[in-house]
């Protein structure tokens, strides 16, 4: 990995991340030796790059990297099934002395020979660029002798966070892959999708709304994306970035190389979803389609009062606390006001100086903002602010249950799509089963006998 | 005989291999008031967590050294000091077990030397034992990580031990082919012979999912504690389950003159009986086994009787690691199963004795080529993939299952486990059968 390069990614121009002076600057933090953990830069790669179903994703490294992980991710496909497969050079001590590259290359071929994708992705590891392993050289290689694109992700561990990762692969997509085909044909309408992952199947939930109103994504980068379509997204009108922070250097230079603009949006909510297809239309600038959006926007809000209104009422006042990353802090706290619930306290951690201000017009003055914490600070706020629930990502899942605290899973692992107006209604209904489950009375019951007092 | 084939591959394809880290971290576990620190990149330990997450159903406390590319380039001193002091302040641990990784093994850290000058800096954590394995993640598999740790466990110096014991102690070597529910189930049987098992790791303590009193653990709230370990010298015989569990076993009988006798399967009458047997001969009252046990082994044979039509002339697949292969393909042959293939991690000793002709160390790819036509195919949650695409139903055994509940109380081994294992798969077979 060449300095520079990730010297740019951590000071990108586009993230609200730098546009503050100091040190907080969420993008380039790094993991403390000791403390908590999350995941590392070739994670990040590959939640970025493995939704591109019909792909293959070779990952150049020893067992952990790809066997620790595949498969273990969220992200659903409509088609292809490639992107499942779980490809690794399972690098030993005799290729760590004498270099995988040759290792690499006959594996390439293999992958090529026996699943005929339409492209590669090889993944750098820790171990295999500490010992040199030239892996731009190998995949040139390698695409120039078997016509398949084979494209290095150059996103070791070692190099950084998770996020770092996610941008990472924005590089390669940028560097390697946008601008390669043309699409059969273009309209006026034509929009991409940058960071939307299709966990859950959630992307399932949006098209069909876009669709109506007669947008077209054109690409979608890259939840339940052909290789082919990520070819040609430089030919969009408009990129529209999803949990924006991730791939915000994608957006930024497809707008400096391209022409297109781009709108950072949310699907959760029905407030953010309202407002995000009326940015697109507005963007678009078509005077029929704005109307078309407001047709549609009148008819699913008032389809979906009346599938919440029951939820409304058993879920009116409750109190959560929010400890989750970057745009979701906010974009989650507006789909649960949506229900009527009440956002006690929510993590900043990740958040630019953008989100931290929309946090706190969406809080109120008594919401707390959590710049940082661990599962202990984290159980603390949740019994001074007398919270019902927490809502986070499946690690501090288990935070919550041993404590007896009602718990929903809003990231990677989560099985129930939550965005669009459909998604709010999944919501409402996994937040009334869980905050009105009969099992927490048993769960916090006392055993008879602790309650005597022994002699 | 079996002949071991070991197709020298550039490309394994769905690995059914785990990274050896995360098999001492699980190991590592099994110890009273500690937290596993993994001395590599902090997605070394981000994975690790999240499978063991997903398959114990539980909080893991486990951490990273957070090396970036400039500390291995620099050398991990400096990040394996501040991880320490870290852990030290805010977890308080009684025990401290520091595991390596590729990056660093292959960045050449000299690991006792980094401890060594660590011990000269901070004679005011003299008290705390420090484990350190060395655990590279290209050799070998979850297995192999697992036995190295517990080799690291019994060679550490845990200091002085406290006053004598009144019953006599058994030591076992728990290897990584039992889950939480099997080392409850033998620390039970040890006891109902009068004695006091010291298990090593004792998962049972920390992983067999249960509500503490206390709201949050930043270490494990259970597992050999360290006045367990400091009897070790006491102990009148060491129990060795696992055949990987064999070099700890020589470590012990070294360091303590500890006689030991290896059980690479505790499943199955015959085997089941022999362990009793030994039990008895080392209690206080040989020859004799307690009731409950004499009436479970009429119940399995029972079982072995009603399942047997189910069983018998099945084709089986398997896909496991080497003692956990060993102990099920065994299992299995004794019901008259035919075992159609088996796949494995890695080497061990064991490969050369399987109830089947070639046994492959490979991954989900070979399985994927062997398995079609089998009546079951038995492997992790993993296999699901190629389970459904072969259309032939699948028992989940090893790790990781994240797609099943009730990993923390499983008990597949003893009379009592046995039955509960043939069931499973009978009943698979009925379910099955239109």
């Amino acid at each position: 990995m060449t300095k520079p390069k990730v010297a740019d990614l951590l000071h990108e121009p586009g993230c609200g991340h730098n546009h503050k002076k100091g040190d907080n600057k969420a993008c380039s933090q790094q993991a403390k030796p000791g403390a908590a953990q999350g995941g590392c830069a070739f994670d990040g790669a590959s939640i970025t790059l493995v939704p591109i179903t019909d792909a293959a994703h070779l990952v150049h490294g020893p067992t952990a990297c790809a066997g620790n992980s595949w498969g273990s991710r969220g992200s659903l496909s409509s088609g292809a099934t490639t992107y499942q497969l779980g490809l690794t050079t399972d690098v030993k001590e005799n290729d760590i002395i004498f270099g995988g590259e040759k290792k690499l290359y006959s594996a390439i071929a293999q992958v090529i020979n026996r699943y005929h994708p339409p492209a590669v992705f090889v993944y750098a590891t820790c171990v295999t660029s500490l010992i040199g392993d030239d892996l731009e050289a190998v995949c040139r290689a390698a695409t120039e002798q078997f016509q398949t694109p084979t494209i290095p992700v150059q996103a070791p561990g070692f190099t950084g966070t998770k996020n770092l990762g996610n941008r990472l692969a924005g590089e390669a997509l940028f560097e390697y892959v946008v601008g390669t085909q043309e699409p059969e044909y273009t309209t006026p309408y034509d929009i991409n999708l940058i960071g939307e992952y299709n966990v859950a199947g959630e992307l399932w939930g949006v098209l069909p709304l876009l669709e109506k109103v007669g947008i077209r994504v054109l690409s979608k980068i890259t939840g339940d994306a052909t290789f082919r379509e990520i070819c040609y997204a430089h030919r969009a009108k408009l990129n529209v970035m999803i949990c924006s922070k991730a791939l915000i250097n994608l957006g930024r230079k497809m707008e400096e190389t391209y022409g297109i603009p781009y709108i950072e949006e949310s699907f959760y909510g029905v407030a953010d979803m309202n407002r995000c297809l009326r940015h697109i239309a507005e963007k678009l600038g078509d005077e029929e389609l704005k109307a078309r959006v407001e047709t549609l926007i009148a008819t699913e809000t008032a389809k979906l009062d009346t599938a919440l209104a029951p939820y409304r009422k058993r879920l009116q006042g409750k109190r959560i606390v929010l400890y989750t990353g970057g745009v979701k802090s906010w974009s989650i706290i507006s789909a649960a006001q949506d229900l009527g619930m009440k956002v006690v306290a929510t993590s900043t951690k990740k958040s630019t100086e953008e989100d931290k201000a929309k946090i706190k017009e969406l809080l109120g003055e008594d919401g707390i903002m959590l710049s940082k914490g661990n599962a202990k600070e984290l159980l603390k706020v949740i019994e001074n602010t007398n919270a019902d629930m927490l809502v986070a990502g499946g690690r501090n899942q288990y935070t919550a249950l041993k404590a007896r605290i009602p718990f929903l899973d809003v990231n990677q692992e989560r099985h129930n799509p939550y965005a669009g107006y459909r998604g709010l209604i999944e919501m409402a209904k996994e937040f009334d089963h869980v905050l009105h489950s009969p099992i927490w009375e048993q769960v916090r019951e006392p055993a008879p006998w602790s309650l005597v007092t022994s002699h | 005989m079996t002949t071991i084939t070991s197709p020298q591959k550039s490309l394994s394809v769905n690995p059914l291999k785990q990274s050896p880290p995360l098999g001492a971290a699980l190991a590592l576990l099994g110890l009273k008031g500690l937290v596993p620190l993994l001395h590599g990149s902090q997605g070394c330990t981000a994975f690790a967590k999240v499978l063991l997450v997903r398959h114990f159903r539980e909080a893991i406390p486990i951490a990273t050294t957070a090396m970036t590319e400039v500390s291995t380039i620099l050398g991990g001193e400096e990040n394996i000091e501040e991880a320490i002091l870290t852990l030290v302040e805010k977890a308080e641990p009684e025990l401290l077990g520091l595991l390596t990784t590729g990056l660093t093994e292959t960045r050449g850290d000299d690991m006792p030397y980094i401890l060594k000058l660590f011990r000269q800096r901070h004679p005011e954590l003299k008290s705390l034992p420090i484990i350190l394995a060395s655990t590279p993640d290209y050799k070998g598999g979850l297995q192999e990580g697992y036995a190295t740790a517990v080799k690291s466990i019994v060679e550490t110096d845990y200091g002085a031990p406290p006053q004598e014991t009144s019953q006599p102690v058994i030591t076992v070597l728990a290897g990584s082919l039992l889950g939480p529910g099997d080392v409850q189930e033998i620390k039970e049987i040890i006891e109902a012979f009068g004695l006091t098992p010291l298990v090593i790791p004792d998962l049972s303590g920390s992983l067999d999912g249960h509500l503490d009193d206390s709201e949050y653990n930043s270490k494990t709230s259970g597992g050999t504690s360290l006045q367990q370990l400091q009897q070790l010298a006491r102990s009148r015989f060491t129990i060795v389950i696992g055949e990987s569990m064999r070099p700890a076993a020589e470590v012990l009988q070294q360091k303590f003159e500890t006689n030991y006798q290896v059980f690479p399967r505790l499943s199955g009458l015959k085997t089941v009986d022999q362990f009793l047997w030994l039990l008895s001969q080392i209690s206080e009252y040989p020859d004799t086994v307690p009731k409950k046990y004499q009436h479970q082994r009429r119940q399995l044979q029972d079982a072995i009787l009603d399942s047997h039509f189910y069983l018998g002339g099945k084709k089986i697949s398997l896909a496991l690691e080497p003692d956990l292969l060993y102990q099920t393909s065994w299992l299995l042959q004794e019901m008259g199963v035919n075992i159609q293939a088996a796949v494995t991690t890695s080497k061990s000793p064991l490969l050369n004795d399987l109830p089947v002709d070639t046994v492959t160390i490979g991954d989900f790819g070979d399985l994927e080529e062997l398995a079609p036509n089998s009546d079951l195919i038995i492997t992790n949650s993993q296999g699901k993939l190629i389970a459904d695409k072969l259309d032939i139903p699948l028992y989940r055994l090893g790790f990781p299952i994240y797609d099943r509940l009730g990993n923390g109380t499983r008990c597949l081994t003893s009379y009592r486990g046995t039955m509960q294992l043939l069931f499973d798969l009978s009943n698979l077979f009925i379910e099955h059968s239109h």
